[in-house]
């Protein structure tokens, strides 16, 4: 084995990390590593709460898997839980029965049975692995996958880290799924209260207080009900923000900060104060540089920024939950021990009816309600599409935010949100936020055609069931969606839901529409916020069959997950590659 | 005819465990629940000491659960139960927000027992009313009715006051067990709770108002029982 293929910590193994890219290309290996993985009951010890979870090789998270593109790599996993388990190997292009997810892929590992993997690595970048057997990767199932490019990396740095971020939960993911069964609000500590409501009452009056709680209620919705799981300790690379982890560097390198949000529920709002940053990747796959100064990461996504510390002093790297009830925090410093200020989270945002759907046809500022709002009918609720992206919209003036995608409108504004949303990300400390609409192809993996036919998925769910489906069904009451090989599909997301769903199609790239036609970014993971309609396509070039989820853990679980069939194409379900490694 | 009655919600409840998809059984998709929302000691005239509870166990699916609801008091000055319910009933999505539930009900206080059959409402009505609405036919074919009412105001995310209201009618006399055609009793609640572990210990103080209504305070008068009351509750509401 050689040496650089495990290390657990970054900072444990500086040598490994320190690599300049510039300047040299290594020959292209086409090696053929083995890793072996042992699923194990470990110690989740964040220093406020410890419990007992599951970890690969002793450690969640588990080691960091380097591979390089173009190997074909074999990993043998031994699985040592009393129920079986499985990996999947979130975003990798590879044969279906390499997948893990149990039942779609693969019978799943039993306890004490040995599962050898077996796939060529055809692309580069930052992925991750994890469990796909019940509640396994809240409890801790996940680890850190990096792959090294076969040519050299059209940007420049000094030095890497893997930031992974995750939301530890004191109880057991299990358990986290009953208590949501019977109180879809068990974990909401946010919920508005009488002092809000006098708080309310005495800015905008009784009356209109009354009114807006009335229309809430009477559809049975929570402003506050942005996550579902709070209570939770968030953690970079497995340490609390006590714990502090911290990476090193000399000022005036540049960094590459590897984001993989590793959570079961959470998003992240992430800024390092006083530090730029540019993101060069996403979801693996080389993007147009664009320097922001904060930006959200969904749950199951990854970006890789480029930071350049130029000063001897230490920064925070600092993670709110996009509902503000936890942080993560870590460090880059000069030597170990230096700490910066950490910032404040802010206050938690409120939903509006917006985000409720219920922006048809309303002015976008004034979101003063009156009638409109009756139920939860979404019948025609056609949602703005990414800005100059999609068919017309009939009858519906959108002008106010059809939004130039120059990213430089000081008005926040986002066309991946709906107008008026209270879910608008705006940078804490000023400056840019990033966009979906922000992200373009570094070299499009296809060629640019159209669609040769589109799939509605309204995604939607009823809260106080804590049942969550697509198009009204759950996994279990719904056939499979069937594609065929060599098509290009088009998906329209409808989210009429509440929640924002990271959508995940597993074996296949997701394009997302953007507008920006052939620079449109690829992804694994399409975040559609509330009250949205966002477009992706998908070249049908993996024969097999897939999973396709929403990754907040309890909603996969909760129905909103299909199967994807795809029909005809190479018998043998080997797909040669399909893209150039970003 | 009553017997067919009862026999055929005793056969219903046999069915639960084979009526679950193996699918689900398979998947984990059964869930269980154990909550008590009341269980208090209560404080009435004269020394009077009751321990009351109202609780609820489910086991099921999101399509079919099988739930016990359980109701009672206990005197400690009669050493008995002055009132004490089970029912056992198969829940079923009818609307977004609620449940249809069809089962039995054993009434076994001191006194004389009573069996019912049960076909009820529960669910969240609008302005976040928790909401039960039952209609019972005894073994005697006599028809009576229940709504129960709960909202829990937010003092803080922690501290929560519940108003909760419950209504018997009754539309018949059943004048073995005491009750009179009409409104029978009510039963009304102010208990302010603090969540203390999770949602799973709730420690509240509150009071409680009892009262026979109607023609069954007429007939409690004539057998020269208590009418109605206040009580000053202490208790916890605890969740599994």
């Amino acid at each position: 084995m050689a040496p650089w293929k495990f290390f657990r910590d970054a900072g444990a193994c500086p040598a490994a990390l320190v690599f300049a890219v510039a300047g040299f290309s290594l020959p292209m290996v086409a090696g053929a590593g083995t890793y072996d993985l042992t699923v194990d009951r470990v110690t989740i010890d964040t220093g406020g709460f410890s419990r007992e979870g599951i970890g690969y090789n002793g450690t969640s998270p588990g080691p960091e898997l380097r591979f390089r593109e173009g190997e074909t790599v074999t990993i043998n996993v031994t699985n040592n839980l009393d129920v079986p388990t499985s990996i999947h190997w979130h975003g990798l292009i590879l044969p279906y029965r390499q997948d893990g997810v149990p039942t779609i892929s693969f019978d799943g590992i039993a306890p004490g049975e040995t599962f050898t993997y077996s796939f060529p690595i055809v692309q580069a970048g930052t992925y991750w692995y994890h469990s796909h057997s019940p509640f396994q990767e809240p409890d801790g199932a996940y680890g850190a996958i990096v792959i090294e490019p076969k040519d050299r990396e059209p940007f420049r740095y000094d030095r890497e880290y893997v930031v992974q971020l995750t939301d530890a939960h004191p109880h057991s993911g299990h358990r986290i799924m009953r208590n949501l069964k019977s109180m879809p609000d068990y974990y909401n500590r946010q919920q508005q209260t009488l002092g809000d409501f006098l708080k309310d009452a005495r800015r905008d009056g009784v009356e209109a207080t009354l009114a807006d709680r009335q229309d809430w209620g009477s559809m049975r919705m929570m402003k506050t009900d942005i996550e579902d799981l709070q209570g939770f300790t968030a953690l970079v690379n497995g340490r609390s923000a006590e714990q502090n982890w911290t990476g090193l560097f000399k000022p005036g390198e540049r960094v590459r900060l590897r984001f993989i949000n590793s959570s079961a529920m959470t998003y992240f709002d992430i800024r390092i104060p006083g530090l730029r940053m540019t993101v060069v990747n996403a979801d693996g796959n080389n993007v147009q540089p664009v320097t922001v100064d904060e930006f959200r990461i969904a749950v199951a996504e990854t970006y890789d920024v480029i930071v350049h510390p130029k000063e001897d002093r230490a920064y925070t790297v600092f993670a709110a939950s996009m509902g503000r009830s936890g942080y993560a925090r870590a460090t880059l410093a000069p030597r170990d021990g230096m700490e910066a200020e950490v910032p404040e989270m802010g206050a938690p945002p409120l939903l509006t009816m917006a985000d409720m759907g219920m922006a048809h046809g309303m002015d976008h500022g004034a979101m003063t309600t009156g009638d409109g709002m009756k139920g939860m009918d979404h019948s025609g609720h056609a949602m703005p599409p990414p800005a100059g992206s999609s068919p017309g919209m009939p009858g519906m003036d959108h002008s106010a935010h059809a939004m130039p995608m120059t990213g430089d409108a000081t008005a926040p504004s986002d066309s991946f949100y709906a107008p008026g949303s209270g879910l608008l990300p705006v940078a804490a400390d000023g400056g840019k936020f990033l966009s979906y609409a922000d992200l373009k192809a570094q070299k499009p993996l296809y060629p640019l055609r159209p669609a040769t036919r589109e799939i509605e998925l309204r995604l939607t769910g009823n809260m106080e069931r804590y049942v969550w489906t697509i198009n009204g069904k759950k996994y279990e009451e719904e056939e499979e969606i069937r594609l065929t090989y060599g098509e290009r599909v088009r998906f329209r997301f409808v989210n009429e839901t509440m929640m924002t769903h990271p959508m995940h199609l597993h074996g296949m790239w997701s394009i997302l529409d953007t507008g920006a036609g052939k620079w449109n970014p690829v992804k694994h993971v399409i975040s559609v916020a509330p009250g949205t309609t966002v477009y992706m396509e998908t070249e049908v070039d993996a024969p097999g069959k897939w999973a396709f989820h929403c990754h907040l853990a309890y909603h996969a679980a909760s129905g909103m997950f299909r199967r994807i069939v795809v029909e005809g194409g190479p018998s043998t379900g080997m797909v040669g590659t399909t893209g150039e490694g970003g | 005819m009553r017997k067919s009655v009862i026999a055929l919600m005793l056969s219903v409840l046999v069915l639960p465990a084979g009526l679950l998809p193996a699918e689900a059984q398979e998947k984990g998709l059964i869930f269980y629940g154990i909550q008590f929302e009341e269980m208090e000691y209560r404080f009435g005239d004269e020394n009077e000491r009751l321990f009351g509870f109202d609780g609820d166990a489910f086991i099921g699916t999101d399509e079919l659960k099988l739930r016990w609801l359980g109701k009672g008091e206990y005197s400690f000055r009669d050493n008995g139960f002055e009132k004490l319910e089970n029912r056992v009933v198969l829940q079923k999505p009818v609307s977004d927000f609620f449940d249809v539930k069809a089962g039995f009900r054993l009434d076994t206080p001191e006194g004389r027992d009573r069996w019912y059959g049960v076909l009820g409402l529960a669910g969240l009505a609008p302005q976040w009313f928790e909401t039960d609405l039952d209609l019972f036919v005894s073994e005697k074919g006599r028809l009576s009715t229940r709504l129960d009412l709960e909202y829990e105001l937010l003092l803080t995310n922690r501290l929560i006051l519940t108003p909760s209201i419950n209504i018997d009618a009754a539309f018949s006399d059943d004048r073995d067990i005491g009750i009179g055609k009409g409104v029978t009793a009510i039963e009304a609640g102010l208990r302010l709770g603090y969540d203390l572990v999770d949602r799973a210990i709730s420690p509240y103080v509150g009071v409680v108002y009892e009262g026979a209504a109607g023609k069954t305070a007429d007939l409690r008068r004539e057998a020269g029982s208590d009418v109605d009351g206040w009580r000053t509750v202490i208790g916890t509401r605890l969740m599994f």
